[in-house]
């Protein structure tokens, strides 16, 4: 019996577990997935919970629903990879055998980085929303807040979903005109990059839109602690901005286990190949999704679009044939801009978001770079999208290569 | 592609001044952007940090801040004394290696 086995049975790990099971025969494959968690969080409903736009009821399910019939999940925390003698350790002493290894074992913040984020203001004016625990908490402390300096601040790049700091501000904005009291929330927006956003073309239409909801952004700012006693955040080139709520996106690692397996970088994302997905230490490991070190969005789409990527090559590895999937890098994000409308963009290793139409050339329904109502139901729908069809390794309406169709060059 | 003259050698480069062939780096061509960028003199301590980023980026690693402060040869405040303002954009450049995309 050969086995397969996956870590993380997130987004990637189970849409990858029900594309093999339904490939591989029975007889021949065994497949195990392993979780330290029970549950699976839909992830880019947190932007909601803060707002009251969501319970936590609509972004939690148990995993072991979306996980097929004819695979071993196992909940356990791993130890670590032995690439040389394929296999996997978990901390309970269990070995797992592996034929062939895919990692997708995601990023996760990591507070304790930045000395101060959990001081005493900890989930009393100092909150994240990446986790359940920390957009509940915001959500809480949002339903009697009277106002003041409300900060948000990005500790380092790569973030998961890097839209989502601009649409939670956005999101703010409109929470507190229709409260009533957005002259008394003074929003500010606290980068370390130079701009809203990295890409140029995004960058300027997303700043404005910033700019003409009166939200401040203060760029090339990098934290080197939060000052409880003032409420206040620093950089390290002693800049301070003053808070009344900091709402912090810590800093960002990979699993702690790509590390102890010599799998990864310095921030433990594993090393991958960009374009075939494969490990660039084992020629049986394959990396999905947030867990790898490639120059894209960590976000959902990038995993689906990269999860038929890495079944692809996966499968012409198991058949001993050259790897023919090749990845470019296709990202495509929703971005609440609030008050009921979206903006969308879509985009690759080598081309910027650029204005158009998606995904149909000059119908749409969505428009790419743009304000639309249509682009806020489309981030609506896809989270029954992703419960029903996207979990379970089902066909999407969109192709996994980007497609200058629809999008316009020369028009900003 | 534009061009540009550095200690009597002509260099490419990209619109914002980005080198874009990383071979043709020198310390004498450093030493004269570091000047255009306002820094008068590159220490030993500069040396070391250009040419970690050098190596880093030859290897495909992503380049951040919190790489460099736990670099050995410097940490992150003295990174910003080193490159004051936008340490890691006035590094990349003056090490000779593309702009740092910091991961979208």
């Amino acid at each position: 019996m050969k086995k397969l086995v996956i870590l993380g049975a997130g987004t990637g790990g189970t849409i990858m577990a029900n594309r093999m099971r339904k490939e591989l025969d029975r007889d021949e494959w065994d497949i195990t997935i392993v979780d330290k968690y029970k549950n699976h969080y839909y992830q880019p409903g947190f932007l909601f919970i803060p707002f009251g736009m969501y319970k936590k009821r609509d972004v939690i399910k148990p995993k072991a629903d979306f996980i097929p019939y004819g695979v071993n999940l196992i909940y356990g925390e791993i130890d670590r990879v032995d690439g040389e003698k394929n296999q996997v350790l978990l901390q309970d002493g269990v070995i797992l055998n592996y034929d062939f290894l895919i990692i997708a074992t995601g990023v996760k913040i990591f507070p304790d980085e930045t000395p101060g984020i959990k001081g005493k203001l900890w989930h009393k004016k100092v909150f994240d929303y990446y986790t359940i625990e920390g957009s509940s908490a915001l959500g809480d402390f949002f339903k009697t807040w009277e106002g003041g300096d409300l900060v948000l601040n990005i500790a380092e790049n790569p973030i998961k979903c890097p839209v989502a700091p601009l649409e939670f501000v956005m999101f703010a904005d409109a929470f507190f005109v229709e409260r009533g009291m957005r002259d008394k929330v003074n929003i500010k927006f606290v980068t370390p990059m130079s701009g809203a956003f990295t890409k140029p073309r995004a960058s300027k239409v997303l700043g404005g839109l910033l700019k003409e909801k009166n939200i401040e952004i203060v760029p090339d700012f990098y934290i080197e602690k939060v000052d409880n006693e003032n409420q206040k955040i620093v950089s390290y080139d002693e800049q301070e901005v003053h808070f009344d709520c900091l709402v912090t996106i810590p800093v960002h690692k990979g699993d702690p286990m790509i590390g102890r397996s010599g799998l990864g970088d310095d921030m433990d994302f594993a090393l991958t190949d960009k374009y075939t997905l494969r490990s660039d230490k084992f020629e049986n490991i394959f990396i999905l999704g947030d867990a790898a070190n490639i120059p894209t969005s960590k976000a959902g789409s990038v995993v689906h679009f990269a999860s038929e990527i890495v079944f692809e090559n996966l499968m012409c590895a198991i058949e001993n044939r050259p790897l023919t999937g090749k990845f470019d890098g296709h990202s495509n994000c929703y971005i609440e801009t609030g008050f009921g409308k979206g903006a969308l963009i879509d985009f690759n290793y080598d081309t910027e978001p650029l204005p158009g139409h998606f995904p149909f050339p000059g119908i749409g329904p969505f428009g790419l770079l743009k304000e639309t109502r249509m682009n806020h139901y489309g981030k609506l729908l896809f989270r029954w999208m992703y419960w029903h069809i996207l979990l379970k390794g089902k066909e999407m309406p969109i192709s996994a290569h980007m497609t200058m169709a629809g999008k316009k060059l020369h028009d900003i | 592609m534009a061009e540009k003259t550095y200690a009597g050698v002509t260099i490419n480069v990209d619109e914002e001044g980005y080198m874009t062939d990383s071979s043709q780096w020198t310390k004498e061509v450093a030493a004269e952007i570091a000047k255009e960028e306002g820094i008068e003199e590159l220490t030993d301590t500069h040396y070391a940090v250009l040419e970690f980023i050098r190596q880093k980026v030859s290897e495909g690693a992503t380049l951040t801040i919190r790489a460099i402060g736990k670099s050995g040869h410097t940490d992150i405040k003295g990174f910003y004394k080193l490159f004051p303002g936008a340490p890691l954009k006035k590094a990349t450049k003056i090490a000779g290696v593309p702009k740092p995309s910091s991961c979208v």
